[in-house]
Parts: C-alpha cells; sequence; structure tokens
C-alpha cells in the first residue's frame, strides 16, 4: 500500500502558501508538524457548535463536549493499543508527561542511592526532569551510551541497570539521529531489575506504528502537534495499576472527589491527574489527527517516510555532508541530521529559507548528545507525509546555492 | 512583506572577515578572557583582552560559529586595536542600538561596521552578530572598566 502524496499535499492548507516568494518545502517536521484541513475544521466546528466545559455538563452541549473529550481519549487508547482510555491522561505536551511522573510515580518511588537510567540520545524534556529529581532526592541519573553509529549500547545495559536502578527513561526515536531504539528490550531487562520504563515517543508516534503492551512499557508519552494534531495536548499513557496508586500530579478542580475544609479525596484516574479545564478543543483536534492518520494507515506513513528518507540519505551524502545516526532506513526514522563542511548549520538554514525551505539548524534540544558527537551545532531536515522527492531535491539544490555563498 | 535579499546579510567585507578572520587566536600576555556562547545555535567566542590604562592595548578572539557571528567578531577586534576603552564601550552600544532598530547607525563613525547593519532585517541573526559585543561589554564589566549603563 503506496500513499497518494499529491492528494495528501492538498490535505494540508500551509503548503499552498510562500515561503520567502517561493513555494514552501517544509521540512520540519520534527519540531511540529503541518495541520490538515480535518483537524482544523474539526477545531473549529468544536467551538461552533460543541463548545462547553467538560464534565460538568448538566446540559446537553456539556454532553456534547465531554462525549467529544472523552471520544478523542478513546481514540488515542486505540492508536497505541492501551487496553483501556483509563490509562490516557490528556497533558500540555511530551514536557509535561515526563514532569508528571516526576513530580507523582518518581518523588513516591524514587530516593537517595536510587539509579535512574537515561540514554545519551535523550531530547532535554527526558533528562532534565530526572536531573532535577535527583539533585532533589539524592538519586544518581546514568547515561546508557550511544555507538559511532548513533545506536543505543544494549550491550552495556546489564552493566548500566543494577538493582538501585529504579526507572529508565528513553526515546523509542531520536529527534537528532533518527535511530529507533529497541524499546522492548531494554523494557524487559528494566523489569528484571525491579525497574519501572518510561518512553518519550513524540518523534516516534506520529511517523510509527507502534503497541504499549508489546512496547510492555509502563509509561509512555508524546506530542500532539507533531502528529497533525494542534499545539497545547500531549498525551501520558501510564499502565493503570501503577496511575491507581500513584499520588495526583496538581491540586485544583476537576481531579476531586469531595472536598471538605480542610482535605479531599481524588477523582478516579485519568481525571485524577487532570487538574483544572483541560485543553478541550485540542484534545478534539487530536483526536481527529489520529483519525486522520488511521485513514492513510501508518504502516503506509512509514513506508512513504523510509523511501524518502533513503532518497534524502543518498542525496545528502553524496554532497559530501556528514550525517549522523545509523544510515540504514530500517534503523532509523525521518529525521536527518548533517553538517557540510563549508557552510555553518545557521548560515545554510538562513540561506534555504530564501528558497521557501523550512529546516532546522541548531542543538535540536539535546545538547549533552551534541556534546557527544563533537559539533556545536547541525543541521536538521525532517519529512513527513506531505513531503516528496521533489522536496530533497529543492533541498540538494538550496544547500548547493548555499556552498556558493563561501567559497 | 519586506523582501529580503541575502546580499544585505552576507555583504563582502563580512564574508572576507570570515574567510580570513583578524586577530583570531589566543592574545598573550592577557589581562582578562571572556567565553560567551549563543547555546541556540552554537556559536562560541573567546575574547582576550589586553589593557594599557585606559586604552585597549590589544584584543584577539577564538571561536566557531556562523559567517555572522565570526565576522562581527572579526571586525570588532579590527576595528578596537590600540583606542580608548570609552570609544570602544561607545561603538558597542551604538552597535546594539543599530542592531535593536534604535538608530540609524552613523556610517561615518562605524567604518566598515556598518555592514553589520544588514543583519537587522534577519531577526533570528542578530543575536549571532551581537556575540562579540556583548561578551566584550561583560569583559569590560568584569575588570572594572566597564561604563555604568
Amino acid at each position: 500500500m503506496s500513499l497518494d502524496v499529491q492528494r495528501i499535499k492538498k490535505d494540508f492548507p500551509i503548503l499552498e502558501t510562500l515561503a520567502n516568494g517561493k513555494r514552501l518545502v517544509y521540512l520540519d517536521s520534527a519540531v511540529t508538524s503541518q495541520k490538515p484541513r480535518a483537524v482544523i475544521d474539526r477545531m473549529v466546528r468544536f467551538y461552533e457548535e460543541e463548545n462547553a466545559n467538560v464534565h460538568r455538563g448538566i446540559y446537553e452541549l456539556g454532553e456534547k463536549a465531554t462525549a467529544a473529550y472523552e471520544g478523542a481519549r478513546d481514540s488515542v487508547a486505540r492508536f497505541i493499543g492501551a487496553r483501556s482510555s483509563r490509562s490516557i491522561v490528556f497533558t500540555r505536551g511530551t514536557t509535561e508527561s515526563i514532569n508528571l511522573v516526576r513530580f507523582t510515580w518518581a518523588r513516591a518511588n524514587i530516593h537517595e542511592g536510587d539509579e535512574i537510567l537515561v540514554t545519551e540520545m535523550e531530547h532535554h524534556s527526558n533528562l532534565i526532569p530526572w536531573q532535577m529529581l535527583v539533585t532533589e532526592t539524592g538519586a544518581v541519573l546514568k547515561h546508557l551510551p550511544i555507538d559511532d553509529d548513533g545506536k543505543l549500547r544494549i550491550d552495556l545495559l546489564g552493566e548500566y541497570l543494577t538493582d538501585k536502578t529504579k526507572l529508565v527513561g528513553m526515546n523509542l526515536m531520536s529527534n537528532v539521529l533518527g535511530t529507533i531504539n529497541p524499546v522492548r528490550t531494554v523494557a524487559d531487562a528494566a523489569h528484571a531489575v525491579g525497574a519501572r520504563i518510561l518512553v518519550d515517543a513524540a518523534q516516534a508516534a506520529p511517523h510509527l506504528a507502534f503497541d504499549v503492551n508489546e512496547l510492555d512499557c509502563d509509561f509512555l508519552a508524546f506530542s500532539g502537534h507533531k502528529m497533525c494534531g494542534p499545539t497545547g495536548v500531549g498525551i501520558l499513557y501510564g499502565r493503570e495499576d501503577l496511575l491507581e496508586e500513584m499520588p495526583p500530579f496538581q491540586g485544583g478542580g476537576e481531579m476531586i472527589r469531595e472536598v471538605w475544609a480542610d482535605h479531599a479525596t481524588w477523582a478516579e484516574v485519568p481525571q485524577k491527574f487532570e487538574a483544572g479545564t483541560p485543553n478541550v478543543a485540542q484534545a478534539v483536534g487530536l483526536g481527529a489527527a489520529i483519525e486522520y492518520l488511521e485513514e492513510i494507515g501508518m504502516d503506509a506513513v512509514r513506508e512513504h517516510e523510509m523511501q524518502i528518507t533513503k532518497y534524502a540519505l543518498d542525496r545528502i551524502s553524496s554532497m559530501g555532508a556528514t550525517i549522523y545516526g545509523p544510515k540504514d532506513v530500517h534503523e532509523r526514522g525521518g529525521v536527518i541530521a548533517f553538517n557540510l563542511d563549508e557552510v555553518h548549520p545557521h548560515d545554510m538554514a538562513t540561506i534555504v529559507d530564501q528558497e521557501g525551505l523550512c529546516i532546522r539548524a541548531g542543538h535540536h534540544c539535546a545538547q549533552p548528545l551534541m556534546r557527544k558527537l563533537g559539533v556545536p551545532a547541525t543541521a536538521r531536515a525532517s519529512f513527513y507525509i506531505y513531503n516528496t522527492e521533489e522536496d530533497v531535491d529543492a533541498l540538494i539544490d538550496a544547500l548547493e546555492k548555499s556552498k556558493g555563498w563561501f567559497i | 512583506m519586506v523582501h529580503l535579499s541575502l546580499e544585505d546579510l552576507y555583504k563582502e567585507v563580512i564574508l572576507d572577515h570570515y574567510r580570513s578572520p583578524r586577530h583570531k587566536g589566543r592574545l598573550d600576555p592577557h589581562d582578562i578572557v571572556l567565553e560567551r556562547n549563543n547555546p541556540l545555535c552554537g556559536d562560541e567566542i573567546e575574547l582576550f583582552l589586553k589593557f594599557d590604562g585606559d586604552q585597549l592595548a590589544g584584543l584577539s578572539f577564538d571561536g566557531k560559529g556562523c559567517s555572522i557571528s565570526q565576522a562581527s567578531a572579526s571586525m570588532m577586534a579590527e576595528r578596537l586595536q590600540g583606542i580608548a576603552i570609552k570609544d570602544a564601550t561607545d561603538l558597542a552600544g551604538g552597535i546594539r542600538k543599530m542592531m535593536a532598530g534604535e538608530e540609524e547607525g552613523d556610517a561615518d563613525e562605524l567604518g566598515d561596521l556598518i555592514a553589520l547593519k544588514g543583519v537587522v532585517k534577519y531577526p533570528v541573526r542578530i543575536k549571532c552578530a551581537m556575540l562579540g559585543w556583548t561578551t566584550l561589554l561583560e569583559a569590560l564589566d568584569e575588570a572594572g572598566k566597564g561604563t555604568p549603563s
């Protein structure tokens, strides 16, 4: 099953706009994806026809809003293979999802001398919360190394996981190297020493089909905005029994069962973790994004991205660029970090912008990884369902032009 | 929409300083050295200053980064050799105001440095152009030679 990119492109109104007078070529979907009309329209329809607060509705409109919001939760559960929608907590994004675990499960379960294992290729959002936690608790933070190909040193797992390890934090797909990581292998090893595993799926969820039960993860976090959904909504999946025993996150409305002047009891999961009025329209928009992706089929998405990534890897490397991360498209997703000797990534991004291309330049919220790679910054092009080989050709032409400025 | 032209940003004098940076490398002996970076884009500048009373007897820089950050530091180093510290801080203040769009920038006073004006049209690159200058002002402050602003 292959995907009809020309038809898909038409679903994204922004791709019909111009950038610096040129056809917009958006190659920065790893930072945020563009939004299809179905998602935009769904959110407009929510505001025009269903808007009310959720879980309060005595009136019909409130029931409609609640149904839309909870329907989105069901879609999320289905998308990641969760057994129950009770495992799905709406948050503001991946970062908030991870911080939720830090302030609830981790505070209750990680103490002085305990260990947290992350990898050398984590986004700051799955690093800083744990740095802060170890400062607070006296726990120890360890980093599983990567090899020269940008893959995890799974052979060292036995050394890095100890009976003191309480939590492993890792991504399913690296936002810099594109590496697809063997989460299940790590989960099995983590569970064998009694540790829990939290998966950052922010980069994977838009591009790969996965099932939380097959991954056997305890927690999994991702964001709506990288997968055709709006900003301001993210997901924390948690194993239901873990969510049940965890203390609440923020306090306020929505998350309570009964309140007295001096104490309160908590709502059932997942509402226990959703204090205050949630981002209802955004959650509904994410639900629409999931339905949009399901219609295309995540296997078709992956197949398309493997094709375009292979083409781009070939063309970028034939320019003499240094490419970071695995070279085999079966081991990586459609995010390519690279450098050209002749042009600093920051100059590159400015120059290709003049040709209508959006690429990223910088440290990609992974400064320790940049240090490991020995570069202060890289350029990064990332692909999604609406990108074509023609977009890659436009990138190569623009990169050649950028070289011209510095010869 | 203002049409941007890369020629405004990558002026020949800027490209020349990027290709052949002046006063690049360690300055020994020096009175103060300060390293600063723009973590977002990975530009790095290390600035070496040597004083002689109220004069800036010597200035050199080391670093890596984009053309704008490195060329701006090189142009600064060339311009500030042997001038009064007060004149250097005035010049840095003038560049800062030009970058903020508060002043047009006096071509006679700025000389080659007026080439940096093109950066104003590229807001995300202003930090690159300013890195050397803000490092200079911070270094002067640290050495107790800064002017209270």
